[in-house]
């Protein structure tokens, strides 16, 4: 802890790569420093503001939901015209930031990339906590929440049954299936991490507590076998899960006829701002929190590097997907594509999406400068810039697309209201507050899966 | 009944303890060479070669996985083209019943579902999890199984196991320590 590195200085040489976990640790350093944040008796002063004020937040959230099962969702701006509005968005903006969680744990893992070692526990804790923050848009937006599980095929007295042809029944099913899988995901990741805690807590009630949640995990060379196959497993069936579940929620616009939504770029378009979205969240979380926590011989320099990579990358797909849309809409010769474009370019939301250009295409490029690459205050502003452009973007294309459709005289202006608003930024407050918890009772960094980067994990061979 | 009752050994086993992983792989080699069968290893973090080296390396979690998905998956298909031909026919623009392409997402997604329930509890369920009390978290220092030690295990149930014998022969793996491990 009391060594510093000086990062910039140790990346000068062209040969050196930086590293994913900083020389000089042991098993027992790295499993010391992680349980630390968890076991130490004092909780600091700054964490308690954190979740104060996110529980504040969220108190807004469920004052709104209170007074809007209490009175209906009229208290929200979308109506006719534009009966999808920030429900929506907020959905799908929550869903596609949970994506680079399980992009980070399941694909990454694939891919061997082992920098995704120390951020992936934290990557799909966000995952997590997104789709929990998400699943409450369209829940609240049928209007009656508590009949929701009608939108389970189960036998019934009613005698009906859902339609299985519909997208919205497909994004059921997507949505369900990928919380279920992430938090399993995730749950046995813990496991073993859970046990450290019951073996180093000393509380007896953090022993008891962290021992029931271990299941009695003993480290056994016959359970990690099992372990090891069906967290690879688990990562190979993730992988197409999360393509799916983007791709799906994309079919509830792509399969409608409303022009700027029936277009079949959207799948890989709306899965590529995902990752976009989410890779910008876990820059916005991960440079605070390692900076606050003293993570940085863990979460190096190397991460938010390959993190802004990525960020980049997917950015410059995102574009593409733009310039895809202009395009299609004018050779198309379609009347409405070209007037739902020319609506985006000049019509009366004409800010928002220039706006939106700018903060999902123009922005990022600043990334291609090493400096910027290099500093992690330009790089948390950039992702803050993406986070609100990947927001502006199912603004652009789900409000606007529907406030001027085939009718002229079925248009009309869209405009959110105060409850709009405490609904969206209290499920931000919900997000960070359930972030905070996590962030005190649970390991934020998979501990065993750093044993194995460290240099003593390599096996020497005597006879070989 | 109290006749019936087995005679259980003294001590559940024989706990050797390593402060590195190669000298435990070392010596769960050397442990299985030597015959014995009922042998266990502990390590904080998943390493291969010990699972390999008491021959425990290969499991039967992909054909439960497998299993699993395709449960997951003909469930859900089965169940949409009940629902939409049988159960609850509806008549969509004059569209067939048994519009199949529209199915594939749900089945997909219920294929993962499926997959990974047979997965995670799969694997529970055959490494015998949750299981709160075991004897082994009796051996001293045990606790450090899931920071920096290793450890390998001679079970008493194992028919070459002899007390003595065994424990002299751990001693000869350069462990830090060999204890009994209390029932």
């Amino acid at each position: 802890m009391s060594e510093r590195y000086d990062y910039e200085q140790e990346d000068v040489g062209i040969h050196t790569t930086p590293v994913v976990i900083e020389p000089g640790h042991t098993f027992g350093t790295v499993t010391d420093k992680i349980s630390s944040i968890v076991l130490r008796k004092r909780t600091p002063v700054a964490w308690w503001i954190g979740l104060a004020l996110s529980f504040m937040l969220a108190n807004m959230m469920f004052g709104t939901v209170v007074y809007l099962v209490l009175t209906g969702i009229g208290i929200w701006g979308n109506n006719q015209p534009v009966g999808w509005a920030f429900d929506i968005i907020n959905f799908v903006w929550w869903i596609g930031i949970g994506h680079a969680g399980t992009l980070i744990s399941a694909i990454l893992l694939l891919l061997r990339q082992t920098w995704r070692t120390s951020i992936n526990r934290f990557a799909e804790a966000m995952t997590l906590f997104a789709v929990a923050c998400a699943g409450l848009f369209p829940l609240l937006h049928t209007g009656r929440p508590w009949l929701a599980y009608w939108l389970f095929p189960y036998p019934n007295t009613m005698g009906i049954q859902p339609q299985f042809r519909s997208p919205l029944m497909w994004d059921v099913f997507a949505v369900s299936t990928y919380a279920t899988v992430s938090a399993l995901f995730w749950y046995t990741g813990l496991i073993p991490d859970l046990a450290t805690l019951r073996d180093r807590a000393r509380s007896r009630f953090g022993q008891i507590v962290y021992g029931m949640a271990s299941l009695g995990w003993r480290g056994s060379a016959r359970h990690w076998a099992r372990y090891e196959v069906v967290y690879l497993l688990l990562a190979g069936i993730s992988t197409p899960l999360v393509l799916s579940v983007h791709t799906i929620v994309s079919f509830d616009f792509a399969i409608g006829i409303i022009p700027g939504w029936h277009t079949p770029i959207f799948p890989p378009y709306f899965v590529a701002g995902a990752i976009y979205a989410g890779f910008a969240m876990v820059l916005t979380l991960v440079i605070p929190l390692r900076k606050f926590y003293g993570l940085e011989d863990f979460i190096t320099e190397r991460h938010l590097r390959n993190s802004a990579k990525v960020m980049l990358a997917t950015g410059l797909l995102v574009a593409y997907g733009y310039m895809c849309e202009a395009f299609v809409a004018w050779y198309s010769a379609n009347t409405y594509e070209q007037f739902m474009m020319m609506n985006r370019f000049v019509g009366p939301y004409a800010f928002f999406y220039w706006l939106l250009i700018f903060c999902n295409v123009v922005a990022p490029q600043v990334i291609w400068i090493r400096r910027v690459r290099h500093s992690n205050i330009w790089l948390f502003v950039v992702a803050m810039f993406v986070n609100l452009g990947m927001w502006l973007e199912r603004f652009i294309i789900i409000p606007v697309s529907l406030h001027r459709d085939f009718l002229p005289s079925s248009w009309g202006m869209y405009r959110p209201t105060i409850f709009d608003f405490t609904m969206f930024f209290g499920t931000i407050g919900f997000f960070f507050f359930l972030m905070f918890l996590f962030l005190r009772f649970l390991p934020v960094i998979s501990i065993f899966e750093m044993r194995t980067m460290v240099p003593e994990a390599q096996i020497k061979e005597e006879e070989a | 009944m109290a006749g019936k009752r087995k005679v259980r050994p003294a001590v559940y086993g024989l706990m050797a303890e390593f402060d590195n992983p190669s000298d435990a792989v070392a010596a769960a080699r050397r442990v299985h060479e030597e015959g014995y069968r009922r042998v266990d290893a502990f390590s904080p973090y998943p390493v291969e070669e010990l699972s390999e080296a008491i021959h425990a390396h290969t499991t039967k979690m992909p054909l439960i996985v497998l299993i699993g998905g395709i449960l997951g998956g003909m469930g859900g298909f089965l169940l949409q083209f009940y629902i939409a031909t049988i159960y609850y026919p509806i008549n969509v623009g004059g569209k067939p019943l048994y519009s199949w392409p529209a199915f594939i997402p749900v089945t997909f997604e219920c294929t993962v579902l499926g997959a990974a329930l047979f997965a995670v509890f799969g694997m529970l369920a055959l490494n015998g999890l949750p299981e709160p009390y075991h004897p082994v978290f009796n051996a001293p220092n045990f606790a450090l199984a899931s920071r920096d030690r290793f450890f390998v295990l001679v079970e008493s149930a194992d028919p070459k196991f002899d007390r003595e014998r065994t424990a002299e022969f751990l001693r000869t793996l350069g462990p830090r320590e060999v204890t009994d491990v209390e029932h």
